[in-house]
């Protein structure tokens, strides 16, 4: 980041760009932390696949691709892991019919050390590489960012995920093999990727708005009620974005979190009816809905 | 009551919220398959000093036994099974240990031998045998104080 932070210095000096100039007048903040986009992006393509767990759970038929199992034929989870993004990023650049050199930046991240998955998955298709690392929210911040650089200069941004049950656990928790047991509040790590390409020209789905959250921590030390410790955050956020827009929940079909499992969900229901807003009709999270 | 109002307040309002262990089933399940592995461990004692093993022999015999099950039940994936079945009961015999050290062993085989079988093996037991030890060099220590009259030196 330091990089960055000297390429803006030494830009105060240069002459400042019109205000009409093209890209300068399209993203703008809008409330307290929203980000709106005049001319918002496009996602012009998604690609996932998943492992077997995932496969045989309610969403099944929504993944491009499945995994038998958890290897892929490579000697460690890590490596499968860099495969799964790997290959995912392959099925979705061919599917979406863009061509590799016309993608201006690559938007990614995973939950090991390093970024390793993610940064050795994408390390043959050659693009621009901004690694990311927001755990959970890793491909939300993703697809931020690229939004923000579609706004900008790009004409195209690939934004990827990936994790793996096996790799998560044996990097946070404990060995598979360890005859312990999990909490009913535990969760389970999703093994796959997921992938997006975002365009400056098509038809939607577009992303108009960008509420990025704060840190909010209230004290939970419990590794195995992650839901628990996330759900502030989260109310904090979606308020933040009713205010900062002016919406109420019933403004959209769907509200959807990532990673709170079902006592985060109830968590965050909670949180919001306390602060008057009725979430329970259309909000779902994405860890109830995988398994 | 806003349960963001403090952390204390979230923290209450969230162990009410969080569903508790079946405690009675865990304890249950526990106590029969730890009582099991004992049995068995003393079914083998048994037929040890039948065979004309003295009491401290047939001990280690268990001991080996156990742990060689353990071992091989963590290694065919099914240790894992009976602990989260079991819990403490199959945790706390010796049975656990040994899976403690050899499920890092499987784990960490894919960073290679050294750095990863070698220098991985005791993540989990390490603590045990840290803290185990430190405390029987202390009472060593207190036991050599207070004893002075009864050691013998071998």
């Amino acid at each position: 980041m330091s990089h960055f932070g000297n390429i803006c210095k030494s830009e105060k000096n240069m002459p400042r760009p019109q205000k009409s100039q093209k890209g300068v007048d399209f993203l703008k903040k809008i409330g307290k932390q929203t980000i709106k986009f005049d001319n918002p992006p496009t996602i012009l393509e998604c690609n996932s696949i998943v492992g077997p767990k995932e496969a045989n759970g309610p969403l099944a038929k929504y993944f491009d691709k499945t995994l038998e199992d958890e290897f892929w034929g490579e000697k460690s989870w890590e490596k499968a892991e860099s495969k799964i993004i790997k290959e995912n990023v392959n099925m979705l650049i061919s599917k979406s019919g863009v061509n590799l050199q016309d993608i201006d930046c690559a938007f990614a991240g995973d939950l090991l050390n390093q970024c390793i998955s993610s940064s050795f998955g994408l390390r043959d298709i050659n693009i621009p590489f901004f690694g990311v690392f927001g755990a959970c929210s890793t491909f939300v911040e993703s697809l931020s960012l690229g939004a923000i650089c579609i706004e900008s200069f790009a004409n195209y941004v690939l934004c990827a995920t990936s994790s793996h049950f096996c790799s998560a656990e044996k990097q946070f928790r404990f060995p598979l093999e360890l005859g312990n047991q999990r909490p009913p509040s535990s969760q389970w790590t999703v093994t796959g990727s997921g992938a997006a390409i975002l365009s400056k020209e098509g038809s939607g789905p577009f992303i108009t708005h960008i509420t990025p959250g704060k840190i909010v921590d209230m004290g939970i030390k419990d590794a195995n009620n992650m839901g628990a410790a996330m759900a502030p955050a989260f109310s904090q956020t979606l308020i933040t974005h009713f205010l900062d827009t002016g919406r109420s929940p019933n403004y959209y079909d769907a509200i959807i979190s990532g990673d709170l499992g079902h006592i985060g969900k109830s968590i965050a229901i909670d949180i919001l009816k306390n602060n008057g807003y009725n979430i329970k009709p259309n909000y779902d999270d994405c860890r109830c809905s995988y398994f | 009551m806003n349960p963001l109002e403090s952390n204390k307040t979230y923290q209450d309002y969230v162990y009410k919220k969080t569903p508790n262990s079946k405690i009675l089933k865990n304890c249950f399940n526990a106590f029969w398959v730890g009582g099991l592995i004992c049995t068995i461990g003393q079914v083998i004692l048994n037929i040890c000093k039948e065979r004309g093993f003295d009491t401290q022999t047939s001990g280690t015999i268990v001991s080996i036994l156990l742990i060689g099950i353990s071992a091989f039940l963590t290694g065919l994936n099914l240790f894992n099974k009976i602990g989260k079945f079991a819990g403490a009961g199959s945790l706390i015999p010796i049975t656990g240990f040994a899976n403690s050290i050899v499920s890092p062993a499987m784990e960490y085989k894919s960073e290679g031998y050294v750095m990863g079988v070698g220098g991985k093996m005791f993540t989990v037991a390490g603590p045990v045998l840290v803290f185990g030890i430190s405390t029987s060099i202390l009472v060593g220590i207190i036991y050599l104080i207070f004893n002075t009259q009864n050691i013998t030196l071998v």
